[in-house]
């Protein structure tokens, strides 16, 4: 396993309400849990993968996911069984969908 | 009309359960994970793949469980079975009118050793329990992964079981049974034949079934506002008579089947006439076709 950690500043678009989990902890899949959290205007993302190694890719893939949304306060939890970057964009979008009802 | 298999356990509930009004005891955000899958390096899920709490089931406070299939097959770790017991010890602590359980699981999750069977024990022992509180408890099998192992006899632990065809119950799974007893004995590649030993079909010709439902969310959600309907205000208690009549229906199976090795021919004995269409019949179909011929608790010397 391997954790990685990413902290992106000055996000514009502040969260609200009951943190919500979408997708499961499978082959290929992977649940993100995303929740209000007073951050200073910060998005923290924490990913705990069973593919080591990738750190690079999900740097990646948690920039796009910041230039999309731009999230304030919010702190995002991963734990992933080797998805592939899509279905990690995918997953993200999803939970931010789940919370804000809304597209980017 | 949606498919109750396809949907995750976090979209059963809101399909079985009156919509908004469950509450999750232990959500994803308490991060209650399973310490044994860390100390693994395995990963872990953020509610160790169960949700519990309580909710409305047609306006009544029902408590209830949904496994996730996905996450390791649904198998119950120490974590997992640990909520699934504080959900029902607090069934009876709030008088519920009735505990549903959402199953799918391959039983114990083996990760977890004697930390998962005890689990799995403490579970039936929970859901005893709550019949014992005057309660009744139902279990519902209709996820991919079926319902086995120690799940597989918690599931009968309940006073009613609701299948689809697509679910499975049993003990060993296809899988365990080839490996412990070799291809000869049972092809776990044979998927019609995995259903026709396990599926929910078979289960409903058994007994060991009481309902069977089309894979349908709204199928199952009427089907168990039924059955708590039906057993409320009978004896839901494991009583010395019921468990004897039980006894009876077992002996009486045992007889019927001996020497039978295909699961047709089971059916055949019970004066099922072309046991070779059971399997591509719809379910309402099959359920005329079965009233006739299931074996039951009460059908008396067969």
């Amino acid at each position: 396993m391997e954790t990685l950690k990413y902290r992106f500043e000055q996000g514009r678009r502040s969260l609200a309400g009951m943190p919500q989990l979408v997708g499961v902890v499978g082959s290929g899949n992977l649940e993100v849990l995303i929740e209000p959290s007073p951050l200073q205007g910060a998005c923290e993302i924490e990913v705990r993968t069973a593919a080591v190694g990738f750190g690079a890719t999900w740097q990646a893939v948690m920039a796009d996911f910041h230039d999309r949304w731009s999230l304030a306060d919010a702190r995002i939890s991963i734990n992933d069984m080797g998805a592939t970057p899509a279905v990690v964009s995918l997953r993200l979008d999803q939970a931010v969908e789940s919370l804000t009802g809304g597209a980017p | 009309m949606s498919s109750y298999q396809e949907l995750t356990a976090r979209q059963r509930i809101p399909a079985i359960f009156d919509a908004g009004s469950f509450e999750e005891f232990l959500p994803p955000s308490e991060r209650v994970a399973s310490p044994h899958l860390a100390q693994l390096d395995a990963p872990v899920s953020f509610d160790d793949g169960v949700v519990v709490g309580r909710g409305k089931l047609d306006g009544k406070l029902v408590f209830g469980a949904a496994q996730e299939g996905g996450f390791m097959g649904g198998a119950v770790g120490e974590v997992h079975g640990a909520k699934l017991v504080g959900m029902l010890r607090r069934a009876i602590d709030e008088n519920a009118h009735a505990v549903l359980l959402l199953l799918e699981s391959g039983g114990v999750r083996l990760h977890e050793a004697n930390a998962g069977l005890i689990a799995v024990s403490e579970v039936m022992r929970a859901m005893l329990d709550v019949r014992a509180a005057g309660i009744p408890v139902v279990a519902v099998v209709g996820g991919a992964n079926g319902c086995f192992g120690g799940m597989g006899i918690a599931a009968r632990c309940a006073n009613s079981v609701i299948m689809s065809e697509e679910g499975r119950l049993a003990m060993s799974g296809p899988e365990v049974i080839e490996t412990a007893n070799g291809v000869e004995e049972f092809d776990s590649r044979d998927r019609a034949l995995v259903w026709r030993t396990t599926g929910g079909k078979h289960r409903y010709l058994l007994g060991d079934c009481q309902v069977l439902v089309a894979d349908e969310s709204d199928a199952f959600r009427a089907a168990a506002i039924d059955a708590i309907a039906g057993l409320r205000g009978g004896e839901v208690r494991l009583t010395l008579e019921g468990l004897l009549a039980e006894q009876d229906m077992l002996a009486r199976r045992m007889r019927d089947a001996e020497g039978l090795t295909e699961p047709m021919e089971v059916w055949k004995q019970l004066g099922v006439a072309e046991p070779a269409r059971v399997p591509m019949l719809e379910a309402d179909a099959f359920l005329e076709m079965a009233a006739q011929h299931r074996a039951t608790i009460n059908d008396g010397a067969r």
